[in-house]
């Protein structure tokens, strides 16, 4: 029998118990849909991840004190501010390098309260990090100097401390200490779950003052090109091992960053896709299980088949094929479906998802092989089915 | 002398079941001459049955030999045996076997689909089967909305529509009243008139066996008597 022949008995099979076929197809289809779901929630994450991290700005160098390891114990600073007027001097751009202390403080105008991170921080912020000013100005060189008690509020912390009044030129009161807002940032979002638009910026001099400490947490510095980015840490590196000679100091690139986070990210959508596979691997279960049966039942006319000249390949063939069809069919619908979720979450709910081309081709792949794999053994057994004993089951 | 349409020569058929031997054929030899109309008559348990799926090439012998058109079928494997079965016999069972969700015209066409005959050279041979068979009008009927004569003449379609030597009707009657019985024992004995196809009936009906011109009687797995009926004489 040829195999177009083989197919269409196959198909003919399979559309004479439509409601049973649906059925065994329904855990490949949720199977193959769950994989390119997660896998395109977890690519969305990983994009969007990347986006946050470049959103920052670009070409742009953070030193920070102590051995760092993505996601290892901060380490008590030792850089001081003096640091960073330091290694403007020895990089000769004095302007591309800023600086970050931060705390959480409560912040209030009034009887309004908010909590809100406090970051100290020098004039160069707009030089190297992207961070555009709405209304008003950023902090200058010489309210650092002087150590003035003036603000930059961050969009949402503005929206809430004054609603639609001005904000420019009011007060308001941090660790009961009062500042004047100069400037309101434009809105940026967040970076790793966490708003920037919930700070507020203050001269690192008057931070230092307000929080009693003399540290700094981190430099930024902004390499002028991305080829001067890696000589440009070296340097960096090089300077503060001169001037520290026993003390240890990091300095991580945004790739590097970007790195270390796609490879989490990565890890993670392969988790979630290793989740997904085994609701596949069950719905193949499920095949074998609907196709043992359908052997079972279909003993007479495997018997019938075989009396009039079936070979026991060729029923080996229609069965083998009735499984694959079960489970492509399955895994076009499942892929059609997790395609359609997949762009109504990007669509309709804050999940990012992005199909990555090889998740559906994957998936699609998976779910024949799956047909093969678990259509055998039924396959198989009926094609081992003796004619006679076959035609006496009633 | 002609080559028979199918010998069997000393079969024997033992099934073992729950450990205990039975002894369905205890040698049984039997020649076919083509063209001829033949019953296999005894009661239930006598053997009629396998020596039918023997015959038939549907089961082996557990000794003996048996020829189709001269050629040794118990040499063969289980696949060139369904190549030989398709090509020089045809079945017709007493509960008629038909595909009960397919038309009455793919039906017949099975046979030929298994001798990987193209569709429409199918469906060709398998209408002029069914006109033979006084069907030409049920075409496309599925074997459900079928009457039980007409699904028997139906599956006596499918026996024929590949040409074989023999035909073995094992209880063709069985599921029929008398009337409707008659209609199919005519169908047959026509065709075997005009196409020369050799004809076995297995029954326990004397009535039915009498009709043909030898009766074959089987009792306790052997051949008891096997003689060429008056009327034919």
């Amino acid at each position: 029998m040829r195999l177009a022949e083989a197919f269409r008995v196959a198909v003919g099979a399979l559309r004479a118990n439509r409601l049973r076929s649906l059925l065994t197809m329904l855990g490949v289809i949720i199977g193959v849909g769950a994989v390119v779901v997660l896998v395109a929630i977890g690519s969305g994450a990983k994009q969007e991840v990347e986006a946050q991290v470049e959103g920052l700005g670009s070409n742009i160098i953070f030193v920070v004190p102590g051995s760092v390891e993505f996601g290892s114990a901060p380490t008590i600073s030792r850089l001081q501010l003096e640091d960073v007027d330091y290694l403007g001097r020895v990089i000769g751009n004095p302007d591309a390098v800023a600086t970050t202390v931060s705390s959480g403080e409560t912040v209030s105008v009034g009887s309004d309260e908010v909590f809100s991170t406090i970051a100290g921080t020098n004039a160069n912020v707009p030089n190297v990090f992207t961070r555009p000013i709405a209304r008003g100005e950023y902090l200058t060189a010489t309210d650092v100097d002087t150590r003035r008690r003036v603000a930059v509020l961050g969009s949402a912390v503005s929206d809430r401390l004054f609603g639609d009044l001005e904000p420019l030129g009011r007060q308001i009161t941090i660790a009961g200490v009062r500042f004047r807002v100069i400037g309101v940032f434009e809105e940026v979002g967040s970076t790793f779950g966490v708003s920037r638009d919930d700070e507020i910026h203050i001269p690192v001099s008057t931070a230092q003052q307000l929080f009693g400490v003399d540290r700094i947490d981190a430099i930024a510095v902004k390499a002028p090109t991305i080829d001067d980015v890696e000589p440009l840490r070296k340097e960096l590196l090089a300077a503060l091992s001169e001037k520290y000679p026993d003390e240890e100091f990091s300095a991580v690139t945004q790739s590097q960053i970007l790195g270390t986070l796609g490879q989490i990210l990565g890890l993670l959508t392969l988790v979630l896709a290793a989740i997904a596979a085994i609701s596949l691997l069950v719905g193949g279960v499920g095949v074998s299980n609907i196709m043992l049966v359908s052997v079972r039942e279909r003993t007479r006319e495997i018997g019938l088949r075989k009396a009039l000249g079936a070979r026991r390949r060729d029923i080996t063939v229609q069965f083998l094929i009735e499984a694959v069809l079960l489970t492509t069919i399955g895994g076009v619908i499942g892929m059609a479906i997790g395609i359609g979720s997949a762009l109504l979450a990007n669509a309709f709910t804050p999940l990012p998802a992005v199909i990555a081309w090889w998740s559906p081709v994957l998936a699609f792949t998976v779910s024949v092989a799956v047909g093969v794999f678990f259509g055998v053994v039924p396959a198989r057994r009926a094609g081992k089915l003796e004619p006679v004993v076959a035609l006496r089951s009633e | 002398m002609t080559t028979p349409a199918i010998e069997a020569v000393d079969v024997t058929r033992v099934y073992s079941l729950g450990g205990t031997e039975v002894q369905a054929l205890r040698g049984v030899s039997l020649r076919v001459a083509p063209g001829e109309y033949a019953a296999i008559i005894g009661p239930s348990g006598s053997g009629k049955s396998t020596l039918m799926h023997l015959l038939g090439l549907l089961d082996r012998p557990s000794s003996g030999v048996i020829t189709v058109g001269g050629r040794d079928a118990t040499s063969l494997s289980d696949s060139e045996l369904a190549v030989l079965r398709n090509q020089t016999i045809g079945f017709v069972f007493q509960s008629f076997q038909l595909l009960s969700r397919t038309a009455a015209i793919d039906n017949v066409a099975l046979p030929l689909l298994y001798r990987g005959i193209g569709k429409t050279e199918r469906r060709e041979r398998a209408a002029a089967a069914l006109d033979a068979v006084g069907l030409g009008d049920r075409k496309g009927h599925k074997a459900t909305e079928l009457s039980g004569g007409e699904q028997q003449r139906v599956a006596i379609a499918r026996a024929l529509v590949g040409e074989p030597q023999l035909l073995l009707a094992d209880e063709p009657t069985g599921n029929l009243d008398t009337r409707t019985g008659g209609e199919v024992m005519e169908t047959l004995e026509r065709l075997n008139r005009d196409s020369g196809v050799a004809v076995v009936l297995v029954t326990h009906d004397r009535d039915i066996a009498l009709r043909t011109q030898r009766q074959i009687y089987v009792r306790d797995g052997l051949i008891e008597r096997d003689e060429p009926s008056a009327m034919a004489q």
